[in-house]
């Protein structure tokens, strides 16, 4: 009887125009909680993994449905936006990993810290930038959260470190950032996101000693997805056991494709650090759908049947999708509501993105030094000098 | 930075006369930019064009037959002729076997092996410490760096071993046979990762020698050379130019000659040195200094940055500062110049995103320095 008048007010709602608020609905034919069996993680140096089984609430499962479907529309809003060549440049994109993104914002807190390499924009939005400030950036404009200065692989708020064009370079940065945090006693810890191509550089090892010598507060996380831009793992690693490389650093290989796994580990993970017993590694097998970059069709090196078979099986949004549906937590229609109101979002950011002027020319020499007095910079020639404002 | 160009003003009698060029004061960034493109703070601009156009030189005829390559063809061809001849000769970087990012190495993996061509995991250190390594025993390695961006993490390798290999051991090793190869410079988009020109970096360091073509003539002629170079040779590919340039290049192997530089085009009044993309840019601005202010250029292409070739720079110019190198062309040839030696390059900040049609020294830019020059 409920459920047919909750019904009845919903199809009122549309008749006349009004957004259906969800929280204005009944809950009365919801479950409010429910327990999920995840996958084992594997452990290395490790006495026990993280839980198995799983309390998620509705509320927390309609917020990840949301983040993921946001980075997902928002992440094909930017292919579709690069082929139409209002983004130039590189262009990474993450449909496919959003589990990731969303399973580790949901272990930490946002006065943690996290530092990742170019495939970025997921973060930078889980971080708590916004769709407006994302595509802005992407396209260049002054609302851009770099002030359009950055782009694509250079986007940066407040505790999250970008955003780093260099493979490999920002974990050591990442370990720097969780000696402050140790350093200034404040409980908060610092994950560093790599992929499994960068697994490979020099610097990660030298970071996992010093991180692991003075027990720093931090959490390595290796997002594998296969494919160090085209080559696969197989190819490119002696070992593809990456969550342990870090030798004797305890580690976790969890699956990247369930939000709620991800969001375990990381949490086991972030206790571990925050009772001071030193670093964590964490290898994330997950997939993106897109290749390396806007530049690359993806199906060289890897077959469409891959994929599809991926997003047939693995997808993290229907993953999510299919067990809120199955326990009852919320609705067919519910869940289409949030994707036509994600939709809405991404499009006017878009709309934003592509009609917000670009930065001022003054820009150009701005931030090179941090200055007291204004900087003189060279120009093109000797003649010519440009102001440099910090 | 991007290539830079150096101007200097030759000679004691430049007797044109300059009617309607005033001398203006120092005018502001903003203010010039107005001046040269009214609207571009008013409305958002597309970009349709490159800063440059592409100039093939004549066809040769001395080195045989040719046929119609573009610059990453050309590199294929001296790759493939350098894996034909050398049984020892290895290619190896990252994503080399299925052709490269930027098709490099096609088809070369499937003619001579996957043991002679083969990628490498990400780590340019690694990858540069590991052909020092190669070439000291004895092979012919041809290590790639996939953007020159990249090749810092290799810099100490470069520096400190291989620079240094023969020095040290009193010449009873060395890595003669290593050649390095990386895309290098701004393509449009490239931003600050994708763009850079590092040449400047290694031209101070003795004992390796840095190369960089115009063309694909060039870059044939000029890989092949540094192959065959008894130095460790760095190779910088201007990826603007892999497929913008496409010239009739000889199918058979040949050599250009390393530490030469090759004078373009006469002049009388201005000499204008560059390498790489920039030699097209600078062509226009002769042209445009000719006709516009009857200012006749000399055009070098330096194409060896180190060790550059300081004879034809300084006969025919007048002086040069460029590279503090062991000894100051400046002191040679000051007292011939009319005007300071002018250095035309990027802006001195990082390489920009959506900045870089301003940041490069396209060819208003080089014509402007060239007016400021000669009434200077």
């Amino acid at each position: 009887m409920l459920t047919n008048f909750s019904n009845v007010l919903r199809v009122c709602a549309q008749r006349n125009g009004a957004a259906a608020v969800v929280s204005a609905r009944t809950y009365a034919d919801f479950t409010t909680q429910a327990t999920f069996e995840i996958k084992k993680c594997d452990i290395h140096k490790l006495d026990e993994a993280p839980a198995t089984q799983v309390v998620m609430t509705r509320d927390e499962g309609l917020k990840y449905y949301r983040v993921m479907q946001t980075i997902r529309r928002m992440e094909l809003k930017a292919d579709q936006l690069y082929k139409q060549k209002i983004i130039r440049g590189f262009c990474h994109l993450y449909d496919g990993q959003e589990a990731c993104a969303v399973g580790i914002e949901a272990g930490i807190n946002l006065t943690d810290h996290l530092i990742t390499a170019y495939r970025a924009h997921g973060y930078t939005y889980t971080r708590g930038g916004t769709v407006k400030e994302i595509m802005a950036e992407l396209t260049g404009r002054r609302g851009g959260i770099a002030k359009g200065k950055g782009g694509s692989m250079h986007m940066y708020t407040k505790n999250f470190y970008g955003g780093n064009g260099i493979v490999g370079a920002q974990v050591p940065l990442g370990a720097g950032v969780a000696l402050a945090c140790q350093y200034q006693g404040n409980n908060e810890l610092s994950v560093s996101l790599y992929g499994d191509g960068a697994a490979n550089q020099g610097q990660i090892f030298e970071t996992y000693n010093m991180a692991a010598l003075w027990k720093l507060p931090a959490i390595f996380i290796c997002e594998n997805n296969r494919y160090g831009m085209g080559t696969s793992v197989e190819r490119s690693a002696a070992s593809t056991d990456y969550y342990k490389r870090g030798d004797y650093i305890p580690g976790l290989r969890v699956d990247g494709m369930d939000v709620l796994c991800v969001r375990e580990a990381t949490k086991f993970a972030a206790d571990h650090c925050r009772s001071g017993k030193g670093p964590m590694l964490m290898e994330l097998q997950t997939y993106r759908y897109h290749g390396h970059s806007m530049s690359d069709p993806g199906v060289s090196y890897r077959t469409r049947e891959e994929i599809q078979e991926v997003r047939g099986k693995s997808d993290p949004i229907s993953l999510l999708k299919d067990r809120m549906l199955s326990n009852n937590m919320a609705s067919v229609e519910e869940l289409k509501e949030i994707d036509v109101s994600v939709r809405k979002e991404i499009e006017d950011a878009a709309q934003f993105a592509t009609t917000d002027p670009e930065p001022p020319l003054e820009e150009l020499c701005n931030h090179i030094f941090y200055n007291d007095a204004d900087l003189e910079v060279r120009g093109t020639n000797p003649w010519t000098t440009l102001k440099s404002v910090s | 930075m991007a290539a830079a160009a150096r101007f200097f003003v030759r000679g004691a009698r430049s007797k044109l006369p300059i009617s309607g060029v005033v001398p203006g004061p120092r005018s502001s960034f903003a203010a010039a930019l107005l001046k040269l493109s009214p609207g571009s703070s008013s409305r958002t601009q597309r970009r349709h064009a490159a800063h440059f156009t592409f100039q093939a030189d004549p066809e040769p005829t001395q080195y045989g037959p040719t046929t119609k390559m573009n610059m990453f063809q050309s590199v294929t061809s001296a790759l493939d002729h350098t894996l034909a001849s050398d049984p020892t000769a290895v290619i190896f970087g990252e994503d080399v076997a299925f052709g490269g990012v930027f098709r490099c190495t096609v088809g070369l993996r499937d003619k001579y092996g996957k043991d002679r061509v083969f990628n490498t995991p990400l780590c340019e250190q690694g990858i540069v410490g590991f052909g020092i390594g190669a070439a000291v025993a004895g092979a012919t390695a041809i290590a790639e760096i996939q953007f020159a961006d990249y090749i810092y993490p290799a810099f100490d390798q470069i520096v400190n071993e291989a620079a240094k290999y023969r020095y040290r051991s009193g010449n009873l090793f060395d890595c003669g046979s290593l050649t390095i190869r990386a895309p290098w410079g701004c393509v449009g988009h490239g931003s600050l990762y994708h763009s850079q020109s590092p040449e400047a970096f290694f031209a101070h360091c003795p004992g390796i020698k840095v190369v960089i073509p115009r063309s694909p003539v060039q870059a044939k002629g000029l890989l092949l050379s540094c192959i065959a170079d008894q130095n460790p040779c760095i190779f910088f590919e201007p990826k603007i130019l892999y497929r913008a340039a496409v010239e009739q290049v000889p199918v058979e192997s040949y050599t250009i000659p390393l530490s030469q530089a090759e004078v373009l085009q006469e002049g009388s009044d201005v000499t204008l040195v560059a390498w790489g993309t920039q030699i097209h840019v600078l062509r226009e601005v002769a042209n445009m200094a000719q006709e516009k202010l009857g200012v006749s250029c000399e055009l070098i292409d330096l194409q060896t940055i180190l060790p550059w070739d300081v004879e034809t720079v300084c006969k025919h110019s007048a002086n040069n500062e460029y590279l503090c190198s062991s000894f100051s062309l400046q002191e040679q040839c000051f007292l011939n110049l009319e005007a300071p030696i002018s250095r035309v390059c990027g802006y001195d900040t990082p390489f920009p995103h959506i900045f870089e049609p301003f940041y490069i020294p396209d060819k208003w830019k080089c014509f402007d320095a060239i007016k400021k020059m000669i009434n200077y």
